[in-house]
């Protein structure tokens, strides 16, 4: 008999085990329905990998894990997937979440599985991951999956088979022990070898459970075949609540107080519940998934309470059913124990893979409390905490949501056994509040998680908004640079120009030709000026010095073109080319200079000097060469029109603006359609440009009017010399 | 001589004093260079507190330029996305008394929210990428985009910008995932809930 210690605090309530004592297990018929929960242990929710209307076998995998804490999910028994979707879960908020939902067909035929009774000679790796791929999570309550707590990273000294069920009204592992000792040794033979036979294989079992202890001792004489039997210990210790919480089982077994935050493998010891270790036990030597399990249904309020063996899945109300439970009598249905149960929404929720129990007690058996009085700081609370904690501190800084003070009194320690509760002579609902506020905690933490994570994203986002800006800063500022450098050297190549004109001009007898193209629009500028004022006898002074100046000029272009001949490469044909076509613009400006000379003085032979002062000086720009840039083609517009409408009558004059003026109230209609037709900003500019032009042209045709009553019918005239353009 | 000895000590004190004060001065020098605080750390310390919604209701392109606001003598109850729990936090912090929510800049939201976008309405315009203070859009030009619930804020700085109107406003339904209990009424308010037909006192009904 090994030593054991004693835990803090602790409760004895009524026990009220033998309720569902009385008989052997028994089995449920195959309900017509089966709903699994995505999520029926601690971790990742598993996820669906079959469809609607899919045929599934018995032990058939029909949700796989999801990342590592996670189980996968199994059919209980053969039929069709009816449905994916949210359902009731048995959950304390009531709410629902994702569920399979299968149409039994009452075969209950099995998917075809293999058993590993040989399973030492597998390696442990092996054996972990067949216990993961058969869905098995702790059946003791909390479901975290089992195959996780199977690789610890610390070699393991101690294995503690929790056979303690300290919570009243409970018997499903005392059941399941009286009855199935020799496999749940076996399940704990396989957890031996997995963890590398730990020193010491404890099996904890209270003081109220003879009959248990009974069946383990004889099964534990007659396993023959697992020679580490002498290694397994059944220890004994005084019935007390909670001792069933692993921490308290470990404390009671080892004395080792697990510091907080710590796990049991860091102390070198792994715990596993009776339950699990049986479930185990079937998934490696009989290859089943975990698809069923043993659940009390007990309290007044049932006819034949009883533990049963019960598929995952199976409605609470068909379980009920069996047990003849009476609704009428059961004001309130609890899933779990009285201690640490919660009250279920209705009875069509599933049991799931931690449903240990269903209470279903009369309102005699357990009334409804008194209502909370204020505390009266009596400190029974503190006496029975089995985790060492200040209830009563925590109490009051749960109440104005102190969460630091809370955090500071550990409240992440508490197991929420409910003992303070129980113990509270003012009715306090004590672990209510532990439960808000650490929900409460663990909200403002993922929130500040968030938060976190928000503002690394704002500050990116703001640097990277800030680069941009300024990479295109720096664009601009390059685009500047350069446009500047380009303009200070077209005006340095300007100044030379200007300043030694020949040279440039030498430089390059094409650009040479080009500009005396504008010499001569100056020329023809300077030349209309002297034409308006000039008499005919010196106009045809002028145009004799014209005719030397272009022979002087045709004579030096065919020298320069002479000079070239000689040289035969592409780049100087080109100029060659160029250099001709110059030479044919001299030629036929000196013949135009000479022509114009005969025609004044046969003019002036004739019509003596009249009004021919436009004619040579229109003349002369209009026999600038069809090259001539826009510039002078523009002076050359200018100029006819100022010379059209000088030549018109007022009334000529305000047609013709009218004329405009409505040419660009056509533009504007059409632009405004445009734009509005876009949807774009500049209607309203549009709008306002039409609008300002009809005025425009109301006022036109108005002085129009008035203008035609003053003055008559307008005479018209002609430009004879105006055509030849 | 007792002239001299007083001069000598004299001398004495104020070489001693000069000396400490070198020596200090030299110390305090080293340390303010050496232990120079980057920007002012109450600024990092209010930024904390403020949730990072980057929502811009309180008039400031972000939370971190709210936060110096508030250090520059800001009112501290212009953040509705954290509500007056945010505000009671900013005023322990800041020693001041917690003033209610300036109506002003918005509600404080019951359920959180989170953008999303209707795909087969969104032209693709990445105006709405634009407008996200956290990267929480993804998409190109022309291209469907869609948020990224997870890094979404719910700042609701997207609706606006979107010329077809398709992004909307969600309420995260709760989860189990996120579900917790609730903290239990008082005991006067439970009391008064229980028998909100009478005024009787306790005593009372027995009788």
């Amino acid at each position: 008999m090994s030593k054991i210690w004693d835990i803090h605090g602790g409760i004895h309530p009524a026990e009220h085990k033998a309720l569902s004592l009385g008989g052997p297990i028994r089995t449920v018929p195959l309900p017509p329905t089966l709903i699994l929960p995505l999520s029926q242990h601690i971790g990742a929710p598993a996820y669906p990998v079959v469809g609607v209307g899919d045929k599934v076998l018995k032990g058939q995998l029909i949700a796989a894990a999801k990342g590592f804490v996670s189980a996968p999910v199994h059919a209980p028994s053969s039929g069709v997937i009816s449905a994916i979707e949210e359902q009731t879960v048995p959950h304390v908020s009531g709410m629902k979440a994702p569920c399979i939902v299968i149409q039994t067909d009452g075969n209950d035929s099995w998917i075809e599985h293999s058993a590993n009774p040989d399973y030492r000679q597998k390696t442990a790796a092996e054996l972990v991951a067949l216990i993961g791929d058969a869905g098995i999570t702790g059946l003791g309550g909390a479901g975290f999956p089992s195959a996780v707590k199977l690789q610890p990273r610390q070699p393991i000294n101690t294995l503690i088979i929790n056979a303690t069920e300290c919570e009243p009204y409970i018997t499903a592992d005392d059941q399941l022990i009286r009855e199935r000792a020799a496999d749940i040794l076996i399940g704990i033979d396989i957890l031996a070898h997995i963890l590398g036979r730990p020193e010491r294989i404890l099996i904890g079992i209270e003081d109220n459970k003879p009959e248990a202890q009974q069946a383990l001792a004889s099964a534990l004489k007659n396993s023959g075949n697992t020679d580490n039997a002498g290694a397994i210990e059944v220890v004994e210790f005084p019935t007390k609540y909670p001792s069933g919480g692993e921490k308290q089982l470990i404390q009671i077994l080892t004395g080792e107080e697990l510091p907080s935050g710590k796990l049991p493998a860091e102390l070198g010891i792994v715990c596993q519940n009776i339950g699990t270790t049986h479930a185990i036990y079937r998934a490696i030597c009989h290859g089943e998934a975990l698809i069923s399990r043993l659940t009390t249904v007990t309290g007044q309020a049932c006819g034949k309470p009883g533990n049963f063996e019960v598929l995952i899945g199976t409605p609470v109300a068909h379980l009920l059913k069996e047990a003849e439970f009476d609704a009428q009598r059961c004001p309130k249905l609890i899933m779990g124990g009285p201690m640490m149960g919660f009250a279920l929404p209705d009875t069509s929720v599933p049991i799931i893979k931690s449903s240990n129990c269903l209470l279903a007690t009369t309102a005699e058996e357990s009334p409804p409390p008194p209502p909370a009085q204020a505390c009266i700081r009596c400190g029974h609370c503190a006496e029975v905490c089995p985790a060492s904690l200040l209830p009563q501190q925590l109490y009051w800084h749960a109440q104005s949501k102190n969460y630091e003070r809370l955090e500071a009194h550990h409240l992440a320690d508490c197991i929420e056994c409910g003992a303070c509760s129980y113990v509270c002579p003012s009715s306090i609902p004590l672990v209510q509040y532990y439960r808000a506020a650490k929900g409460e905690i663990r909200l403002i933490a993922e929130e500040k998680r968030q938060s976190d994570r928000a503002r690394a994203r704002f500050e990116h986002h703001q640097a990277r908004v800030e680069q941009e800006e300024k990479d295109k800063a720096a664009k601009r500022e390059a685009r500047k640079l350069a446009a500047e450098a380009a303009k200070a050297k077209r005006e340095a190549e300007a100044e030379i120009a200007a300043a030694n004109p020949q040279a440039a001009l030498d430089a390059s007898p094409s650009a040479g030709a080009n500009d005396s193209g504008e010499l001569d629009i100056v020329q023809a500028a300077l030349a209309r000026v002297a034409a308006k004022k000039a008499s005919p006898e010196d106009q045809r002074k002028r145009f004799e010095r014209a005719i030397e100046t272009t022979a002087a000029r045709l004579q030096k272009a065919q020298q320069v073109l002479a000079a070239m001949a000689s040289d035969d490469s592409a780049e100087q044909q080109i100029k060659r080319d160029q250099q001709r076509a110059s030479v044919e613009q001299a030629r036929l400006r000196h013949q135009e200079a000479k022509n114009k000379l005969a025609a004044i003085e046969t003019d002036q032979a004739a019509n003596g000097p009249g009004d021919i002062a436009a004619k040579p000086a229109t003349t002369n720009t209009a026999s600038a060469d069809p090259g001539l840039d826009r510039a002078a083609a523009a002076i050359a517009r200018a100029q006819k029109n100022a010379a059209e409408q000088a030549s018109m009558s007022p009334q000529q004059k305000l047609q013709k603006q009218r004329d405009a003026l409505e040419k660009r109230l056509g533009k504007a209609q059409t632009r405004l359609a445009q734009a509005e037709s876009e949807g774009s900003e500049q209607v309203e500019a549009f709008n306002h440009a039409v609008a300002t032009l009809s005025e425009k042209l109301k006022a036109a045709d108005l002085e129009l009017a008035s203008g035609s009553q003053d003055s008559g019918p307008a005479k018209v005239q002609t430009h004879t010399t105006e055509d030849s353009n | 001589m007792t002239e001299l000895s007083s001069l000598e000590l004299l001398l004495t004190a104020v070489l001693a004093l000069v000396a400490l004060a070198t020596v200090f001065g030299v110390i305090l020098g080293y340390a303010a260079v050496t232990f120079k605080v980057e920007g002012n750390p109450l600024v990092a310390q209010i930024d904390a507190l403020l949730p990072q919604t980057q929502c811009g209701n309180c008039g400031y392109p972000g939370c971190k330029p709210y936060a110096q606001a508030i250090v520059d003598g800001e009112e501290i109850n212009k953040c509705p996305p954290g509500g007056q729990a945010t505000i009671d936090a900013l005023a322990s912090l800041l020693d001041v008394p917690a003033p209610e929510l300036d109506a002003e800049h918005g509600e404080e939201a019951e359920v959180k929210s989170v953008a999303y976008i209707r795909e087969d309405e969104c032209i693709g315009c990445t105006k709405c990428i634009q407008a996200c203070p956290v990267d929480a859009i993804l998409g190109a030009a022309k291209l469907m985009h869609t948020v990224i619930a997870d890094e979404c804020t719910g700042c609701d700085l997207c609706v606006e910008p979107c010329p077809v109107d398709c992004i909307d406003m969600l309420e995260i339904p709760q989860t189990l995932a996120d579900w917790h209990w609730q903290t239990p009424l008082p005991p006067a308010e439970r009391f008064a809930r229980a028998n909100s037909d009478s005024n009787i006192i306790a005593t009372d009904r027995a009788a």
